[in-house]
């Protein structure tokens, strides 16, 4: 997991968003969050993992490669040690956050596009097409996710669960909070005049939706793509725990589902169980703080009380000294 | 040259209370008519219904009933994308009505290239900074490459003036142009108004709650009240000679230099509760006219009796 640390150190370099003396010229710019301390912490865990996951498995030996070992705690050749049978941790470790990031990104895309669809083109049109989607989503709201998960997971056979299958019954079940939001926004939105005048000049609606309104909306799509991301890795690992994940596959949770079958606890092996967990919080944590600083572009009343903490703060240091 | 006749035009909305509904006449059996090169305008207070109208004409809301009639000098009737391009608006906020993504260029350019206006990048940007120029924004190049945020509200403003006459506008609704802009601007921005329509032959549909600039702005005024024309006529005996309770209420709401301080309501000897708007001043023909006798006589002109038949149940 250490191994982790140095790879983060271009990512706090990285240009921050516009400060506040900046006089912002482009309307991107004013959607990106200002730079603080925990947007560059959360920044830095998430670049440090996908990094990770992206580069390690290049890097690292084969992870079923079985060893003459047995249990073997961290040494210098393997940094994480071994599983029961002989396997590197640490390129097990590797690719597991590999499969993790791709189930989540999956997760994420097609979470976002469903809610985005059913909340956004449902308030547009509005009248019986908004009733019927925001009834659906409604639905599937209230449709407790994991158990439906672990029902579809346990109902497709083994062998045809591929990534594929785990990513679309998780997006199914994740996007229609997300589908709420948009909808509240979108009402919002197209009330407004300049979407009006857009309709006046002729403009189709499919160009309304995605030119006038869409950019108003990107805030609040990011932070739910983000927020996406989060739950489909954990919903993935808790699936692939439980034994209903994706056949072949090798994510964070399959490693930690070896684990427990390994008696990774009892045994103490805490190298085989402890390095999966603190990636899934690590990645968490990054991908939190994150949100939380989109969420203020969304409100800017967390902005301006965050600001308004700092001044009292100041002010007390100044008066104290 | 495109003239509008509006005839009994009728709008309902479906108010919602609880699991009840109940319909609200926003707008009641309203008929005028626009004509290249005259301006008419509408006063009343808010919710008086002259929005609505403003919608129904640019198409942004179905009329329940009447008639809008859009022809050409030929008489050939204005339809579907055509309308569009001859039927524009601009809208009261400008700080609403000019979406903060996108720039100066994005807001002209569009109905520009919507309506085959320009060919090729090139052209459009020639146009847009001709636009930008006839409503006085200067540097246009300049101006082009701003966003909404960086512009004041008069300047937003004639954007948006803009953006109405970038597809070859020749009807212009203007829902209360001036009434969200500063005193020390509005007068300008009326002047560019009444230029462009001298320019261009324009017919003007002037939305306010002001009669000092309906008078200055205006050829004929109609009074709405909660819906219905109350008073009608040319813009001079309207204001300076109003028949009906409400006109002279808000002539009377005018601030008087002459006499600072006075309550207006009690100064024009009109009890407000007792104003009925089922009756109609028409000064060209000099005589009071019953709202259900409208359809035989607005404007003296040959009336679409199904309509008003429709508009009425």
């Amino acid at each position: 997991m250490t191994n982790t640390q140095p790879l983060t150190e271009p990512v706090v370099q990285r240009p921050p968003a516009a400060g506040p003396a900046a006089r912002p010229k482009a309307a991107w710019r004013l959607m990106l969050p200002t730079m603080t301390p925990w947007l560059a912490t959360g920044l830095a865990l998430v670049a440090g993992i996908v990094l990770f996951g992206v580069l390690a498995p290049f890097l690292v030996g084969d992870p079923d490669r079985i060893r003459d070992v047995g249990l073997t705690g961290p040494s210098g050749g393997l940094w994480l040690g071994t599983t029961q049978t002989g396997q590197d941790v640490f390129a097990q470790l590797a690719f597991a956050t590999r499969g993790s990031l791709q189930i989540g990104l999956i997760v994420g895309v097609l979470a976002t596009v469903l809610s985005a669809f059913f909340g956004i083109y449902g308030a547009y049109l509005g009248g019986v097409a908004d009733e019927a989607f925001s009834l659906l989503s409604n639905v599937f709201l209230v449709i407790p996710g994991l158990p439906l998960v672990i029902v579809i997971s346990g109902f497709v056979p083994r062998e045809s669960r591929g990534l594929w299958t785990i990513a679309v019954v998780l997006a199914l079940t994740s996007w229609a909070a997300s589908a709420r939001v948009l909808r509240a926004q979108t009402l919002s939105v197209r009330n407004r005049d300049y979407v009006a005048a857009a309709k006046l000049s002729g403009e189709r609606p499919w160009r309304v939706i995605a030119v006038e309104i869409l950019p108003n909306l990107l805030p609040v799509l990011a932070s739910q793509f983000v927020f996406a991301v989060i739950a489909a890795v954990l919903g993935e690992a808790g699936l692939s725990f439980l034994g209903l994940g994706a056949s072949g596959s090798s994510t964070l949770g399959t490693m930690l589902f070896y684990a427990q079958n390994g008696f990774a606890l009892p045994l103490g092996a805490w190298w085989w169980f402890a390095p999966p967990g603190l990636v899934i919080a690590l990645f968490g944590t990054g991908l939190a703080l994150i949100n939380f600083s989109i969420d203020e572009i969304v409100d800017p009343k967390l902005k301006n009380a965050r600001l308004h903490r700092r001044r009292t703060r100041l002010a007390a240091k100044g008066g104290a000294a | 040259m495109t003239s509008v006749h509006v005839r009994g035009l009728t709008k309902d909305y479906r108010i919602r209370g609880g699991l009840r509904r109940r319909p609200l006449r926003a707008v009641d059996r309203v008929s005028f008519d626009l004509v290249p090169g005259r301006t008419v305008a509408l006063v009343g207070e808010s919710g008086s219904g002259k929005s609505t109208i403003a919608k129904v004409l640019t198409r942004l809301e179905a009329p329940t009933g009447g008639d809008v009639d859009v022809r050409l000098d030929d008489g050939t009737p204005v339809r579907g994308s055509l309308y569009r391009r001859h039927v524009q608006m601009v809208f009261q906020d400008p700080f609403a009505s000019l979406n903060p993504f996108h720039t100066v260029e994005h807001h002209i350019a569009r109905p520009l290239q919507l309506h085959g206006r320009t060919r090729g990048a090139e052209q459009t940007r020639q146009r847009v900074l001709e636009l930008l120029e006839r409503v006085n924004l200067t540097p246009a190049a300049d101006m082009a490459a701003r966003r909404p945020h960086e512009l004041s509200g008069g300047q937003r403003q004639r954007v948006a003036i803009a953006r109405a006459l970038a597809p070859g506008a020749q009807v212009l609704v203007a829902d209360e142009p001036v009434s969200m802009l500063d005193v020390s601007i509005r007068l300008g921005v009326l002047n560019l108004l009444g230029r462009l329509q001298r320019e261009d032959d324009l017919a003007v549909l002037y939305i306010t709650h002001d009669l000092a600039t309906a008078r200055h702005f205006s050829d004929e005024v109609l009074v709405l009240y909660r819906g219905r024309v109350v008073e009608r006529g040319p813009a001079d005996d309207v204001i300076l000679d109003p028949h009906h309770d409400y006109t002279k209420l808000l002539a009377a709401a005018a601030p008087d230099p002459e006499r600072p301080g006075r309550v207006a309501a009690g100064e024009a000897g009109v009890d407000r509760g007792a104003i009925d708007n089922s009756v109609c001043y028409d000064h060209r023909t000099r005589s009071w006219v019953h709202i259900d006798d409208v359809a035989a006589t607005a404007d003296g002109a040959a009336h679409d009796e199904g309509a008003a038949t429709r508009a009425r149940t």
